[in-house]
Protein backbone atom coordinates (compact mmCIF):
# COMPACT_ATOMS: atom_id res chain seq x y z
CA UNK A 1 0.00 0.00 0.00
CA UNK A 2 1.07 3.25 -1.14
CA UNK A 3 2.07 6.35 1.10
CA UNK A 4 -1.20 8.20 0.56
CA UNK A 5 -3.34 5.11 0.97
CA UNK A 6 -4.66 5.06 4.47
CA UNK A 7 -7.42 2.70 6.17
CA UNK A 8 -9.20 3.96 8.61
CA UNK A 9 -11.91 2.82 11.18
CA UNK A 10 -15.21 5.31 12.53
CA UNK A 11 -15.71 7.08 14.53
CA UNK A 12 -12.76 9.80 13.77
CA UNK A 13 -10.47 10.97 16.11
CA UNK A 14 -8.77 14.50 15.47
CA UNK A 15 -5.76 12.61 14.95
CA UNK A 16 -6.93 10.07 12.26
CA UNK A 17 -8.83 13.50 10.59
CA UNK A 18 -5.82 15.40 10.86
CA UNK A 19 -3.28 12.63 9.31
CA UNK A 20 -5.38 12.78 5.87
CA UNK A 21 -4.16 14.99 3.21
CA UNK A 22 -6.25 16.24 0.18
CA UNK A 23 -5.13 13.54 -2.39
CA UNK A 24 -4.65 10.68 -0.38
CA UNK A 25 -7.04 7.67 -0.75
CA UNK A 26 -8.78 5.64 2.31
CA UNK A 27 -10.66 2.72 2.90
CA UNK A 28 -13.05 2.98 5.27
CA UNK A 29 -14.49 0.34 8.14
CA UNK A 30 -17.14 0.57 10.54
CA UNK A 31 -20.39 2.62 10.46
CA UNK A 32 -21.52 5.60 8.19
CA UNK A 33 -24.17 7.42 8.06
CA UNK A 34 -26.60 7.95 5.18
CA UNK A 35 -28.19 11.10 4.21
CA UNK A 36 -29.04 13.67 1.62
CA UNK A 37 -31.29 17.22 1.17
CA UNK A 38 -34.41 16.30 3.10
CA UNK A 39 -33.00 14.04 5.52
CA UNK A 40 -30.48 17.07 7.08
CA UNK A 41 -33.08 19.92 6.56
CA UNK A 42 -34.77 17.63 9.20
CA UNK A 43 -31.88 17.41 11.64
CA UNK A 44 -30.57 20.55 11.48
CA UNK A 45 -34.16 21.25 12.32
CA UNK A 46 -33.71 19.53 15.19
CA UNK A 47 -30.50 20.93 16.24
CA UNK A 48 -32.04 24.23 16.05
CA UNK A 49 -34.68 23.45 18.29
CA UNK A 50 -32.08 21.79 20.46
CA UNK A 51 -33.87 18.06 20.46
CA UNK A 52 -31.73 14.75 19.59
CA UNK A 53 -30.79 13.42 16.41
CA UNK A 54 -31.39 9.99 15.36
CA UNK A 55 -27.79 8.59 16.15
CA UNK A 56 -25.82 10.16 18.11
CA UNK A 57 -22.94 12.80 15.40
CA UNK A 58 -20.00 12.56 17.23
CA UNK A 59 -16.56 11.28 15.58
CA UNK A 60 -18.81 10.05 12.76
CA UNK A 61 -19.42 10.14 9.13
CA UNK A 62 -22.22 10.83 6.85
CA UNK A 63 -22.12 9.35 3.26
CA UNK A 64 -24.69 12.00 1.05
CA UNK A 65 -26.15 8.92 -0.53
CA UNK A 66 -30.04 7.74 -1.81
CA UNK A 67 -29.42 4.12 -2.77
CA UNK A 68 -30.97 2.14 -4.90
CA UNK A 69 -33.15 -0.71 -3.77
CA UNK A 70 -31.61 -3.98 -2.84
CA UNK A 71 -31.82 -7.09 -5.08
CA UNK A 72 -33.09 -9.99 -3.13
CA UNK A 73 -29.93 -11.72 -0.97
CA UNK A 74 -27.92 -8.25 -1.02
CA UNK A 75 -27.48 -5.86 1.92
CA UNK A 76 -28.48 -2.69 -0.46
CA UNK A 77 -28.40 -1.73 -4.16
CA UNK A 78 -26.12 0.49 -6.11
CA UNK A 79 -25.03 3.57 -3.55
CA UNK A 80 -22.81 5.71 -5.12
CA UNK A 81 -22.49 9.52 -3.77
CA UNK A 82 -24.69 12.65 -4.42
CA UNK A 83 -23.42 16.15 -5.68
CA UNK A 84 -22.05 17.48 -1.85
CA UNK A 85 -22.94 21.20 -2.84
CA UNK A 86 -26.69 21.17 -2.23
CA UNK A 87 -25.72 20.04 1.58
CA UNK A 88 -23.96 23.29 2.15
CA UNK A 89 -26.55 24.65 4.01
CA UNK A 90 -26.54 22.03 6.27
CA UNK A 91 -23.41 20.46 7.14
CA UNK A 92 -21.68 23.20 9.27
CA UNK A 93 -24.54 22.79 11.38
CA UNK A 94 -23.94 18.96 11.59
CA UNK A 95 -19.70 19.56 12.24
CA UNK A 96 -20.96 21.72 14.79
CA UNK A 97 -22.38 18.61 16.95
CA UNK A 98 -19.62 16.23 16.16
CA UNK A 99 -19.85 15.38 12.77
CA UNK A 100 -15.52 14.36 11.48
CA UNK A 101 -16.17 13.25 7.87
CA UNK A 102 -18.75 13.63 5.08
CA UNK A 103 -18.28 11.55 1.57
CA UNK A 104 -19.81 12.53 -1.46
CA UNK A 105 -19.14 14.41 -5.06
CA UNK A 106 -18.42 18.08 -6.39
CA UNK A 107 -16.67 20.29 -3.96
CA UNK A 108 -17.94 21.75 -1.20
CA UNK A 109 -18.59 25.24 -0.26
CA UNK A 110 -16.56 28.08 2.12
CA UNK A 111 -18.74 27.31 4.77
CA UNK A 112 -18.32 24.22 5.06
CA UNK A 113 -14.39 24.53 4.56
CA UNK A 114 -14.42 26.68 8.11
CA UNK A 115 -16.39 24.51 9.60
CA UNK A 116 -14.06 21.68 8.73
CA UNK A 117 -10.89 23.64 9.79
CA UNK A 118 -12.39 24.92 13.07
CA UNK A 119 -14.01 21.61 14.64
CA UNK A 120 -11.40 19.07 12.77
CA UNK A 121 -13.51 17.35 10.24
CA UNK A 122 -12.95 16.02 6.79
CA UNK A 123 -14.68 15.96 3.35
CA UNK A 124 -14.17 12.74 1.05
CA UNK A 125 -15.47 11.92 -1.94
CA UNK A 126 -16.64 8.55 -3.43
CA UNK A 127 -16.76 7.50 -6.99
CA UNK A 128 -19.59 9.43 -8.45
CA UNK A 129 -21.60 6.79 -10.78
CA UNK A 130 -19.15 3.50 -9.62
CA UNK A 131 -22.23 2.31 -7.52
CA UNK A 132 -22.62 -1.19 -7.96
CA UNK A 133 -18.81 -1.42 -7.44
CA UNK A 134 -19.40 1.04 -4.00
CA UNK A 135 -22.43 -1.04 -3.10
CA UNK A 136 -20.12 -4.36 -2.68
CA UNK A 137 -18.10 -2.49 0.28
CA UNK A 138 -21.49 -2.06 2.10
CA UNK A 139 -22.11 -5.50 4.23
CA UNK A 140 -25.55 -4.43 5.80
CA UNK A 141 -28.19 -1.18 6.02
CA UNK A 142 -31.06 -0.88 8.22
CA UNK A 143 -33.05 2.37 7.95
CA UNK A 144 -33.05 4.63 11.27
CA UNK A 145 -34.67 7.26 10.87
CA UNK A 146 -37.16 8.98 8.38
CA UNK A 147 -38.79 6.09 6.47
CA UNK A 148 -40.95 7.91 4.68
CA UNK A 149 -38.59 9.50 2.49
CA UNK A 150 -37.84 6.21 0.72
CA UNK A 151 -34.57 6.40 -0.42
CA UNK A 152 -33.48 9.64 0.99
CA UNK A 153 -34.07 7.89 5.05
CA UNK A 154 -31.39 8.26 7.10
CA UNK A 155 -29.60 4.88 6.96
CA UNK A 156 -26.76 3.11 8.94
CA UNK A 157 -24.44 1.47 7.34
CA UNK A 158 -21.66 -1.19 7.88
CA UNK A 159 -19.08 -0.73 5.59
CA UNK A 160 -15.47 -2.75 4.94
CA UNK A 161 -12.45 -0.96 3.32
CA UNK A 162 -15.19 1.30 1.45
CA UNK A 163 -13.27 3.55 -1.03
CA UNK A 164 -13.29 7.14 -0.96
CA UNK A 165 -10.55 10.00 -1.92
CA UNK A 166 -9.84 12.85 0.61
CA UNK A 167 -10.78 15.97 -1.34
CA UNK A 168 -10.94 18.89 1.35
CA UNK A 169 -9.00 18.41 4.05
CA UNK A 170 -9.01 20.01 7.57
CA UNK A 171 -6.08 22.38 6.66
CA UNK A 172 -8.20 24.35 4.22
CA UNK A 173 -6.29 21.55 1.07
CA UNK A 174 -8.56 21.21 -1.90
CA UNK A 175 -7.78 18.59 -4.56
CA UNK A 176 -10.21 20.32 -6.70
CA UNK A 177 -7.79 23.56 -6.72
CA UNK A 178 -4.78 21.22 -6.43
CA UNK A 179 -5.40 18.63 -9.33
CA UNK A 180 -7.21 21.07 -11.87
CA UNK A 181 -4.02 23.40 -11.77
CA UNK A 182 -1.78 20.63 -12.22
CA UNK A 183 -3.45 19.47 -15.17
CA UNK A 184 -4.73 22.39 -17.06
CA UNK A 185 -3.26 23.95 -20.64
CA UNK A 186 -4.15 26.56 -22.25
CA UNK B 1 -53.41 2.32 -40.77
CA UNK B 2 -51.09 -0.14 -39.01
CA UNK B 3 -52.16 -0.93 -35.07
CA UNK B 4 -49.55 -1.09 -32.84
CA UNK B 5 -51.02 -2.18 -28.90
CA UNK B 6 -50.74 -0.06 -25.85
CA UNK B 7 -49.13 -3.18 -24.06
CA UNK B 8 -46.59 -4.13 -26.18
CA UNK B 9 -45.13 0.12 -25.53
CA UNK B 10 -45.74 -0.66 -21.58
CA UNK B 11 -43.36 -3.90 -22.09
CA UNK B 12 -41.01 -2.21 -24.15
CA UNK B 13 -40.59 1.12 -21.97
CA UNK B 14 -40.01 -1.23 -18.90
CA UNK B 15 -37.42 -3.66 -20.83
CA UNK B 16 -35.65 -0.39 -21.96
CA UNK B 17 -35.58 1.25 -18.16
CA UNK B 18 -34.23 -1.61 -16.73
CA UNK B 19 -31.88 -2.55 -19.98
CA UNK B 20 -30.65 1.17 -19.88
CA UNK B 21 -29.49 1.27 -16.07
CA UNK B 22 -27.86 -1.33 -16.61
CA UNK B 23 -25.93 -1.88 -19.47
CA UNK B 24 -23.72 1.30 -20.39
CA UNK B 25 -23.52 1.18 -24.09
CA UNK B 26 -20.43 0.09 -25.83
CA UNK B 27 -19.33 3.95 -27.26
CA UNK B 28 -19.32 5.24 -24.15
CA UNK B 29 -17.45 2.36 -22.87
CA UNK B 30 -14.97 2.45 -25.63
CA UNK B 31 -14.78 6.43 -25.35
CA UNK B 32 -14.05 5.65 -21.24
CA UNK B 33 -11.40 2.98 -22.81
CA UNK B 34 -9.41 5.05 -24.90
CA UNK B 35 -9.52 8.02 -22.38
CA UNK B 36 -8.12 5.79 -19.73
CA UNK B 37 -5.36 4.73 -22.04
CA UNK B 38 -4.14 8.00 -22.71
CA UNK B 39 -4.54 9.40 -19.42
CA UNK B 40 -1.64 11.37 -17.49
CA UNK B 41 -2.86 11.27 -14.13
CA UNK B 42 -2.50 8.71 -11.81
CA UNK B 43 -5.56 9.47 -9.43
CA UNK B 44 -7.67 9.85 -12.86
CA UNK B 45 -6.14 6.71 -14.24
CA UNK B 46 -7.60 4.64 -11.20
CA UNK B 47 -10.46 6.70 -11.22
CA UNK B 48 -11.52 5.80 -14.90
CA UNK B 49 -10.63 2.10 -14.41
CA UNK B 50 -13.00 2.35 -11.17
CA UNK B 51 -15.69 3.61 -13.64
CA UNK B 52 -14.91 0.97 -16.34
CA UNK B 53 -15.01 -2.27 -13.55
CA UNK B 54 -18.31 -0.70 -12.38
CA UNK B 55 -20.02 -0.62 -15.68
CA UNK B 56 -18.67 -4.80 -15.96
CA UNK B 57 -20.60 -5.11 -12.91
CA UNK B 58 -23.36 -3.61 -13.56
CA UNK B 59 -23.90 -5.26 -16.78
CA UNK B 60 -22.81 -8.79 -15.27
CA UNK B 61 -25.38 -8.40 -12.44
CA UNK B 62 -28.32 -6.69 -13.64
CA UNK B 63 -27.87 -3.95 -11.11
CA UNK B 64 -28.09 -0.49 -11.56
CA UNK B 65 -24.71 1.32 -12.71
CA UNK B 66 -25.46 4.47 -10.90
CA UNK B 67 -27.80 4.71 -7.86
CA UNK B 68 -29.58 8.03 -9.20
CA UNK B 69 -31.44 5.93 -12.02
CA UNK B 70 -33.04 9.07 -13.62
CA UNK B 71 -36.28 10.91 -14.49
CA UNK B 72 -37.70 8.56 -17.48
CA UNK B 73 -37.31 10.64 -20.24
CA UNK B 74 -38.43 9.04 -23.44
CA UNK B 75 -38.28 9.94 -26.96
CA UNK B 76 -41.09 9.18 -29.25
CA UNK B 77 -40.82 8.96 -32.83
CA UNK B 78 -44.08 8.14 -34.06
CA UNK B 79 -45.13 7.21 -38.03
CA UNK B 80 -48.68 9.03 -38.35
CA UNK B 81 -49.95 5.48 -40.09
CA UNK B 82 -49.82 3.99 -36.58
CA UNK B 83 -52.66 3.72 -34.74
CA UNK B 84 -52.63 3.01 -30.80
CA UNK B 85 -55.37 0.52 -29.32
CA UNK B 86 -56.03 -1.03 -26.13
CA UNK B 87 -55.00 2.46 -24.65
CA UNK B 88 -53.48 5.94 -25.12
CA UNK B 89 -49.90 6.41 -25.11
CA UNK B 90 -48.94 8.51 -21.73
CA UNK B 91 -50.19 6.05 -19.72
CA UNK B 92 -48.35 3.15 -21.97
CA UNK B 93 -45.30 4.78 -21.30
CA UNK B 94 -45.64 5.39 -17.99
CA UNK B 95 -47.02 2.27 -16.52
CA UNK B 96 -43.86 0.87 -18.58
CA UNK B 97 -41.40 3.30 -16.34
CA UNK B 98 -43.48 2.54 -13.00
CA UNK B 99 -43.06 -1.28 -14.02
CA UNK B 100 -39.60 -1.36 -15.14
CA UNK B 101 -38.31 0.85 -12.46
CA UNK B 102 -40.01 -1.90 -9.50
CA UNK B 103 -39.04 -4.57 -10.85
CA UNK B 104 -35.82 -3.49 -11.76
CA UNK B 105 -35.25 -2.85 -8.42
CA UNK B 106 -34.26 0.89 -9.94
CA UNK B 107 -34.47 4.37 -7.59
CA UNK B 108 -37.77 6.12 -7.46
CA UNK B 109 -36.56 9.89 -7.93
CA UNK B 110 -39.55 11.69 -8.69
CA UNK B 111 -41.29 14.23 -6.56
CA UNK B 112 -45.05 15.07 -7.55
CA UNK B 113 -44.74 19.19 -6.96
CA UNK B 114 -41.08 20.88 -7.35
CA UNK B 115 -42.06 22.95 -3.92
CA UNK B 116 -43.99 20.29 -1.66
CA UNK B 117 -41.62 17.65 -2.77
CA UNK B 118 -43.32 14.27 -2.01
CA UNK B 119 -42.04 11.20 -3.93
CA UNK B 120 -44.13 9.62 -6.04
CA UNK B 121 -42.87 6.09 -5.30
CA UNK B 122 -42.50 4.80 -8.82
CA UNK B 123 -40.23 7.28 -10.84
CA UNK B 124 -43.65 8.40 -13.10
CA UNK B 125 -44.26 10.77 -14.82
CA UNK B 126 -41.94 10.18 -17.39
CA UNK B 127 -40.71 13.26 -19.48
CA UNK B 128 -42.36 12.25 -23.23
CA UNK B 129 -41.00 14.30 -25.89
CA UNK B 130 -43.76 12.90 -29.39
CA UNK B 131 -42.43 13.45 -32.84
CA UNK B 132 -44.68 12.89 -35.71
CA UNK B 133 -43.10 10.97 -38.79
CA UNK B 134 -44.24 10.08 -41.98
CA UNK B 135 -44.57 5.94 -42.05
CA UNK B 136 -45.71 3.16 -39.74
CA UNK B 137 -42.81 2.86 -37.64
CA UNK B 138 -42.71 3.63 -33.93
CA UNK B 139 -39.69 4.30 -32.60
CA UNK B 140 -38.78 4.93 -29.06
CA UNK B 141 -35.66 5.72 -26.61
CA UNK B 142 -35.65 5.78 -23.24
CA UNK B 143 -33.12 8.28 -21.44
CA UNK B 144 -32.61 8.14 -17.75
CA UNK B 145 -31.27 11.22 -16.86
CA UNK B 146 -29.46 11.65 -13.44
CA UNK B 147 -29.89 15.13 -11.29
CA UNK B 148 -26.45 15.73 -10.69
CA UNK B 149 -25.66 16.71 -14.19
CA UNK B 150 -29.24 17.89 -15.27
CA UNK B 151 -28.24 20.20 -12.45
CA UNK B 152 -25.43 21.69 -14.18
CA UNK B 153 -26.88 22.25 -18.00
CA UNK B 154 -27.97 25.67 -18.83
CA UNK B 155 -29.81 28.06 -21.55
CA UNK B 156 -28.54 31.10 -22.73
CA UNK B 157 -30.23 33.73 -24.96
CA UNK B 158 -27.65 34.85 -26.23
CA UNK B 159 -26.95 38.07 -29.00
CA UNK B 160 -26.14 36.90 -32.61
CA UNK B 161 -23.64 39.29 -32.51
CA UNK B 162 -21.86 36.44 -29.44
CA UNK B 163 -21.47 34.73 -32.60
CA UNK B 164 -19.42 31.28 -32.60
CA UNK B 165 -16.62 32.56 -29.87
CA UNK B 166 -19.83 33.66 -27.80
CA UNK B 167 -21.09 29.79 -28.27
CA UNK B 168 -17.83 28.42 -27.19
CA UNK B 169 -16.92 30.75 -24.34
CA UNK B 170 -20.61 29.58 -22.72
CA UNK B 171 -19.68 25.71 -23.19
CA UNK B 172 -16.31 26.07 -22.13
CA UNK B 173 -17.58 28.37 -19.02
CA UNK B 174 -20.33 25.94 -17.96
CA UNK B 175 -18.36 23.13 -18.23
CA UNK B 176 -15.78 24.54 -15.83
CA UNK B 177 -18.23 26.26 -13.33
CA UNK B 178 -19.47 22.50 -12.72
CA UNK B 179 -16.13 21.39 -11.73
CA UNK B 180 -16.72 18.00 -10.69
CA UNK B 181 -20.41 18.08 -9.88
CA UNK B 182 -22.02 16.72 -12.85
CA UNK B 183 -19.69 13.24 -12.73
CA UNK B 184 -16.84 13.83 -15.10
CA UNK B 185 -16.07 12.30 -17.42
CA UNK B 186 -18.98 14.22 -18.96
CA UNK B 187 -20.84 13.96 -22.57
CA UNK B 188 -21.64 17.67 -23.03
CA UNK B 189 -24.78 18.33 -25.53
CA UNK B 190 -25.31 21.80 -26.97
CA UNK B 191 -27.96 22.96 -28.80
CA UNK B 192 -28.13 25.84 -31.06
CA UNK B 193 -30.58 27.97 -32.67
CA UNK B 194 -34.32 27.57 -32.36
CA UNK B 195 -36.62 28.87 -29.73
CA UNK B 196 -36.09 29.17 -26.01
CA UNK B 197 -37.65 25.95 -25.23
CA UNK B 198 -36.65 24.25 -28.74
CA UNK B 199 -32.69 25.07 -28.03
CA UNK B 200 -32.66 23.02 -24.46
CA UNK B 201 -34.73 19.82 -26.44
CA UNK B 202 -31.80 20.08 -29.03
CA UNK B 203 -29.13 19.91 -26.22
CA UNK B 204 -30.69 17.45 -24.67
CA UNK B 205 -31.31 15.68 -27.83
CA UNK B 206 -27.85 15.80 -29.05
CA UNK B 207 -26.98 13.35 -25.84
CA UNK B 208 -28.60 10.48 -27.88
CA UNK B 209 -25.76 10.60 -30.32
CA UNK B 210 -23.17 7.94 -30.89
CA UNK B 211 -20.11 9.17 -28.14
CA UNK B 212 -16.98 9.70 -30.59
CA UNK B 213 -19.41 9.74 -33.48
CA UNK B 214 -18.87 12.79 -36.32
CA UNK B 215 -21.35 15.32 -37.03
CA UNK B 216 -22.62 14.87 -40.58
CA UNK B 217 -21.68 18.99 -41.24
CA UNK B 218 -18.12 19.16 -41.36
CA UNK B 219 -18.61 22.88 -39.79
CA UNK B 220 -20.17 21.36 -36.81
CA UNK B 221 -18.00 18.26 -36.22
CA UNK B 222 -14.67 21.12 -36.01
CA UNK B 223 -16.60 23.04 -33.83
CA UNK B 224 -16.89 19.77 -31.82
CA UNK B 225 -13.80 18.66 -31.91
CA UNK B 226 -12.23 22.01 -30.96
CA UNK B 227 -14.15 22.02 -27.74
CA UNK B 228 -13.84 18.68 -26.88
CA UNK B 229 -9.99 20.10 -26.67
CA UNK B 230 -10.79 23.46 -24.73
CA UNK B 231 -12.83 21.41 -22.69
CA UNK B 232 -10.27 18.79 -21.85
CA UNK B 233 -7.78 21.25 -21.25
CA UNK B 234 -9.21 22.66 -18.01
CA UNK B 235 -8.11 19.61 -16.39
CA UNK B 236 -10.97 19.34 -14.64
CA UNK B 237 -10.30 15.67 -14.89
CA UNK B 238 -12.59 12.78 -14.00
CA UNK B 239 -14.72 13.32 -10.48
CA UNK B 240 -13.18 17.12 -10.86
CA UNK B 241 -9.97 15.76 -9.10
CA UNK B 242 -7.68 17.05 -11.73
CA UNK B 243 -6.95 15.32 -15.20
CA UNK B 244 -6.74 14.82 -19.05
CA UNK B 245 -9.80 13.40 -19.38
CA UNK B 246 -12.94 16.10 -18.64
CA UNK B 247 -15.26 15.22 -21.44
CA UNK B 248 -15.83 12.48 -23.80
CA UNK B 249 -17.57 14.21 -26.68
CA UNK B 250 -19.05 17.50 -27.15
CA UNK B 251 -22.47 16.88 -29.63
CA UNK B 252 -24.26 19.89 -31.56
CA UNK B 253 -27.87 19.87 -32.44
CA UNK B 254 -28.45 23.29 -34.74
CA UNK B 255 -31.82 23.89 -35.69
CA UNK B 256 -32.51 27.40 -37.92
CA UNK B 257 -33.48 30.01 -35.80
CA UNK B 258 -35.16 33.91 -35.51
CA UNK B 259 -32.69 37.05 -36.81
CA UNK B 260 -32.97 38.43 -33.95
CA UNK B 261 -31.87 35.42 -31.44
CA UNK B 262 -28.97 33.54 -31.00
CA UNK B 263 -30.00 30.59 -28.50
CA UNK B 264 -27.64 28.39 -27.11
CA UNK B 265 -28.16 25.32 -24.46
CA UNK B 266 -25.86 22.92 -22.62
CA UNK B 267 -26.88 19.88 -21.40
CA UNK B 268 -24.41 17.87 -19.76
CA UNK B 269 -24.54 14.04 -18.96
CA UNK B 270 -22.66 12.20 -16.87
CA UNK B 271 -20.54 9.49 -18.20
CA UNK B 272 -23.51 6.94 -17.24
CA UNK B 273 -24.61 8.36 -20.42
CA UNK B 274 -27.62 6.23 -20.52
CA UNK B 275 -30.02 5.63 -23.54
CA UNK B 276 -31.65 2.74 -25.33
CA UNK B 277 -34.07 2.22 -28.08
CA UNK B 278 -36.49 0.13 -29.91
CA UNK B 279 -38.51 0.00 -33.32
CA UNK B 280 -41.77 -1.50 -32.99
Amino acid sequence: MSENTKKINTPLTDDVVESLKAGDRVYITGTVYTARDAAHKRMVDLIEKGEELPFDPTGQIIYFVGPAPAKPGKPIGSAGPTTSYRMNPYTPAMIGVGLKGMIGKGEMGPEVVEAMKKNKAVYMVAIGGAAALIARSIESAEVIAYEDLGAEAVRKLKVKDFPAIVAQDCRGENMYIKGVEEYKRS
Amino acid sequence: MRNIEASLITETVKRLCMEANYHLGEDVLGALKKFEADEESPLAKDILQQIIKNAEIAHTEEVAMCQDTGFGVTFVEMGQDVCITGGNLNDAINDGIRQGYSDGYLRKSIVEDPLRRKNTGDNTPGIIHLEIVPGDKFKITVAPKGGGSENMSEVRMMKPADGVEGLKEFVVERVRKSGGNPCPPIIVGVGVGGTFEKCAYLAKKALLREVGSKHPDPYYADLEAELLEKVNNLGIGPQGLGGRTTALGVQIEAHPCHIASFPVSVNLNCHAARHKEAVL
